[in-house]
């Protein structure tokens, strides 16, 4: 059966590290990239006697998270501990949440070819992260092949929020849609620095496929270790060609984590480090149940800013952008706000976002430049938009006026001025160079007036030519188009 | 009589009066402590040097005018309890060098009080056992009787207070390791309500029902040492934001008018003769204090002792997992790190502990925790209903605190569940969170000790000291002393 026929199932396991300033349970700070063993204390360490107190920051946080995600905000929850051996956790079990989440019930829309997808989230739940394990002495730092291990707990006691997907998720695409989606909500509401590179986001995959049209749902498979969007992407579109051959051959899917391996662009089988996996849950002794009033939920979502998918809807019906153009402009708070406030300083928001998404996109690539770079402001960008409206200037020469305006922050009128550049629109001034254009180009007007209309873009060109670029295009077509049909 | 023979508010008062200086009477205390220590092996850390170091700042206090009632006084720690720089073992191999970063809790407000450690006293291993025999370091022997046992499982800490080697000590008390050993060594111990004192710093065996007392040779020194530790702790977020109030001035209280209740569950027909008869002569006594005597039913308590042998295993089973040979502790080399735990935990842990684990680990694990662990927890429940009840009614109950005198060693380590029915006055106490004090009431006739159970309302440990304090001071059971001989 072709891949096509199959339908895959995808589920999405999203880890969140809250940018809180100190752990979930102690005072140590959460600082990236300190050096080993450096941020510990008796307590994340889980040295003998010492017990966790709960951070208020990240209940709020966490909170925040739901509210976002549309979820239920459990008025009665409570931490579970999650039992089970490796060295990288110090108490050797996980503070985590079992059946009594912080928040269930939730969901998130994601923009496909198809229209607006609404993907269910089953849960997102508070729990602690883990410390860092580095298998020194073998290959690429791989377990199987080190001599020995060593145990950084800086990262250990972090908290986290556990985002877990509904099985909703039909493809790779939508997959990177709803991660791109969640990671801008979780950016707005400004709960983690949601860097992948730095572990900030994690994400697991669950793939399964089924034929198309059946219910049952085939055996999933979980794949790890994907540290970039990209390679959740490559990882599941690999994953379901290589269920579908197998299903194809006759063989069944085995239920197994996968690691997506970089350098082979492949899913491989983890070497088994999984223990058993019956976590024996039970309630945290040590910690009080989590009983949130309802006022402090309102509060919280009092203050929630307005999230990436109203925030587009607005931009769509207040600027007359389109979808596309709204998604593009909310993926980044600071953009969006950096758009809202040129937006209200001009009357042509459409231009003043083209341009946003066109040239200074572009640049701002290709010199590695942020917003807060920029050498020019919106009031500004509003001059150029306004300039190309008004005529003064065509659209050639709008962008000789931004790269300068870019480059080196000049006002677009002052470079308009110290250049020259106002367009010319004076007809007699034209005419002038038509006549000129039509006298030394006989041969390409006669083809126009045999019936070869097309030519008389490059007749146009020329005239933009004799005119140093500064002539009114519009105009000089007119002008051409009258004196030819004459 | 010796300084080291009196009790603290005795020798409190001494310090006060410039009679005796707190490194003299340090000096006295550690002399004696060294002197009977062979015959009966309390501590398993003796603090000499440090103890006189800290005798002499006491001293310094003493003259600044700013000492409290209890600066200058040598004390003894269980071995479960972390104090920064002196190794803390829990009576296991596995904790055999280990040097805690840190102070429990209650060790910072000991100190800040003035007070003076004499050494960490020897415990069952991890707290597990109700006779100190499944310590991997010595048997500590009950004073009365060397031949026997001190209790459990803070044998150590109940044995030096009863041999004069500390004028007090804390303790902990799971189900029942204050209370039995306080009872089988003839002095007083308090379990106080769960909740009453910070448990930051105390080495986890069950986290719902781990709580630190004291042992202290009458009422007065045990209202004295509760006065020091009690009180809310932001580490510890089960710890109760309840004020602490004046349990000398509260103990001091007539007992007119206190109903007391006596459930018909602990005095089984086959409840021992002389236990019993000690017990029920202790409730007429304080009936003729001007105490009420009621009956009372607790229907649910014959299951406590079974839901405590699920409940704290399965916290036990996790609470030690940590103990892996990574970070701190004992650590054999493995292969690989899972040849790497089980030889570390199969060399660190005792018969009992690793008993214990696989109870937990058992009882936790799918298909199994509704039918045990919540199954415990409901029991529990249904426990605490049952006082509740009774609590409306009375003010105190009185049982008996162990169903045997002190026992001799090796008598009951061939069946573990011999040894766990030590408990069956003590567990239920803990699994409902509530305080409670023995106190000595009699001597049998083998000249071993009886101890009275006192259990009160939470947080009312102010009454059950005025009840055990009206008892004392028409008794001379405190007054008694044992004769460090085997029998």
């Amino acid at each position: 059966m072709p891949v096509e026929n199959y339908e895959p199932v995808i589920g999405l396991e999203v880890h969140c590290e809250l940018k809180t300033a100190t752990k979930l349970f102690c005072g140590c700070p959460t600082t990236f990239g300190s050096d080993a063993n450096t941020q510990v204390c008796p307590v994340c360490l889980g040295l003998p006697g010492t017990l966790p107190v709960m951070n208020k920051k990240a209940v709020e946080y966490a909170v925040k998270i739901g509210l976002a995600l549309n979820c239920q905000i459990a008025k009665y929850s409570k931490m579970d501990r999650k039992n089970y051996y490796y060295p990288d956790l110090p108490k050797a079990y996980q503070v985590s949440q079992y059946d009594k989440p912080l928040n269930f019930g939730g969901h998130l829309d994601i923009i496909t070819k198809d229209g607006t997808k609404r993907i269910g989230v089953t849960r997102a739940h508070l729990e602690e992260d883990a410390g860092k394990l580095i298998h020194a002495g073998g290959k690429a730092g791989r377990l199987d092949s080190s001599d020995y291990s060593l145990a950084d707990y800086n990262r250990g006691g972090i908290p986290l929020v556990e985002i877990v997907s509904e099985p909703d998720i039909r493809s790779a695409d939508e997959a990177y849609a709803y991660l791109t989606s969640l990671k801008s909500i979780l950016l707005y509401i400004d709960v983690s620095d949601c860097n992948m590179e730095e572990g900030s986001l994690r994400c697991d995959a669950n793939v399964s496929i089924r034929p198309k049209g059946t219910e049952k749902f085939g055996t999933r498979t979980e794949i790890k270790n994907m540290n970039s969007f990209k390679f959740v992407k490559q990882a599941i579109e690999y994953e379901i060609k290589r269920q579908a051959a197998l299903l194809d051959k006759g063989e069944r899917v085995v239920q197994e984590s996968r690691l997506w391996d970089v350098t082979e662009n492949k899913t491989k089988t983890m070497r088994s480090k999984e223990e058993a996996h019956d976590y024996r849950y039970f309630p945290e002794p040590d910690l009080v149940p989590i009983i949130l009033p309802e006022s402090y939920v309102q509060d919280i979502r009092k203050s929630l800013p307005e999230l990436p998918s109203a925030k587009r809807a607005r931009f769509v019906s207040q600027y007359g952008l389109s979808d596309y153009d709204g998604g593009v402009l909310t993926s980044e708070q600071e953009l969006a706000a950096w758009f809202e406030e040129g937006a209200k300083q001009t009357k042509n928001a459409k231009a003043f976002s083209n341009w946003m998404m066109g040239d200074m996109a572009a640049k701002m690539k290709e010199q590695d430049k942020e917003l807060k770079d920029l050498k020019f402001d919106q009031k500004k960008l509003c001059e150029l938009v306004e300039l190309i409206d008004a005529g003064t200037i065509n659209s050639k020469q709008a962008k000789e006026v931004f790269a300068e305006m870019f480059d080196l922050g000049v006002s677009p009128a002052e470079v308009v001025k110290s250049r020259g550049m106002a367009q010319v629109s004076d007809p007699k001034a034209i005419e002038g160079a038509v006549d000129k254009v039509l006298a030394e180009n006989p041969a390409v007007v006669a083809d126009y007036k045999g019936g070869k209309q097309g030519v008389i873009g490059f007749l146009v060109g020329k005239v933009m030519q004799a005119t140093q670029g500064k002539a009114n295009p519009k105009l000089v077509n007119e002008i051409l188009k009258k004196k030819l049909d004459s | 009589m010796e300084p080291f023979q009196k009790t603290i508010h005795e020798v409190s008062a001494d310090l006060k009066s410039k009679k005796i200086s707190s490194v003299e009477l340090t000096k006295n205390v550690m002399d004696h402590l060294e002197k009977v220590e062979p015959k009966v092996q309390s501590f398993i850390t003796v603090t000499r040097d440090e103890a006189l170091r800290q005798a002499a700042e006491a001293d310094k206090r003493l003259a600044s005018g700013s000492a409290t009632v209890l600066t200058g006084i040598p004390l003894g720690i269980k071995d479960l309890l972390c104090t920064k720089g002196v190794r803390t073992t829990c009576g296991s191999k596995m904790l055999e060098n280990f040097m805690p970063p840190y102070n429990a809790t209650v060790v910072e407000r000991l100190n800040a009080a003035g007070s003076i450690m004499v050494g960490k006293t020897n415990m069952d291993e991890y707290a597990m056992g109700s006779s100190t025999e499944t310590s991997a370091y010595q048997k500590t022997k009950n004073p009365w009787n060397l031949a026997c046992v001190p209790g459990g499982s803070s044998g150590g800490s109940a044995a030096c207070v009863s041999a004069d080697q500390a004028f007090a000590s804390l303790g902990s008390d799971t189900g029942g390791s204050i209370r039995q050993p306080a009872a089988l060594c003839g002095i007083v111990g308090l379990k106080p309500t769960y909740g009453r004192v910070s448990r930051y710093g105390l080495i986890a065996f069950a986290s719902s029902l781990d709580q630190i007392g004291p042992f202290s040779k009458d009422v007065e020194d045990c209202a004295i040492m509760m006065g020091a530790i009690a009180g809310h702790d932001p580490k510890d977020s089960t710890s109760a934001d309840v004020p602490v109030p004046d349990y000398v001035a509260e103990m001091k209280k007539s007992a007119k008018g206190l109903k007391i209740g006596i459930p018909k569950e602990f005095f089984p027909d086959g409840l021992n003769k002389e236990v019993s008869e000690a017990v029920k002569k202790a409730i007429e006594e304080l009936k003729k204090l001007g105490a009420e005597i009621h009956e009372v039913s607790l229907p649910a308590s014959p299951y406590g002792l079974a839901a405590y042998y699920v409940l704290a295993p399965s916290e036990a089973s996790s609470n030690l997992a940590r103990y892996d040979g990574v970070r701190y502790g004992l650590r054999v080399p493995g292969e690989n790190i899972v040849e790497m735990y089980s030889k570390t935990r199969a060399a660190g842990f005792g018969p009992e502990v690793k008993r214990r684990i696989m109870l937990g680990t058992y009882a936790l694990s799918s298909g199994y925790y509704d039918a045990y662990y919540l199954k415990a927890l409901k029991v529990r429940r249904l426990i605490k209903q049952d006082y509740d009840k009774a609590f409306e009614k009375v003010d105190v109950i009185a049982t008996p605190t162990a169903p045997n005198p002190a026992f001799r060693f090796g008598e009951k380590t061939g069946d573990p569940l011999a040894m766990y029915l030590e408990d069956v006055f003590t567990v239920s106490i803990n699994i409902t969170g509530m305080p409670g004090l023995s106190v000595p009431c009699g001597l049998s006739k083998s000249g071993l000790p009886i101890g009275l159970q006192l259990i009160g309302k939470p947080f009312d440990e102010a009454t059950l000291l005025r009840t055990a304090y009206a008892y004392e001071q028409a008794t001379d059971w405190h007054k008694q002393k044992p004769s460090l001989r085997e029998g």
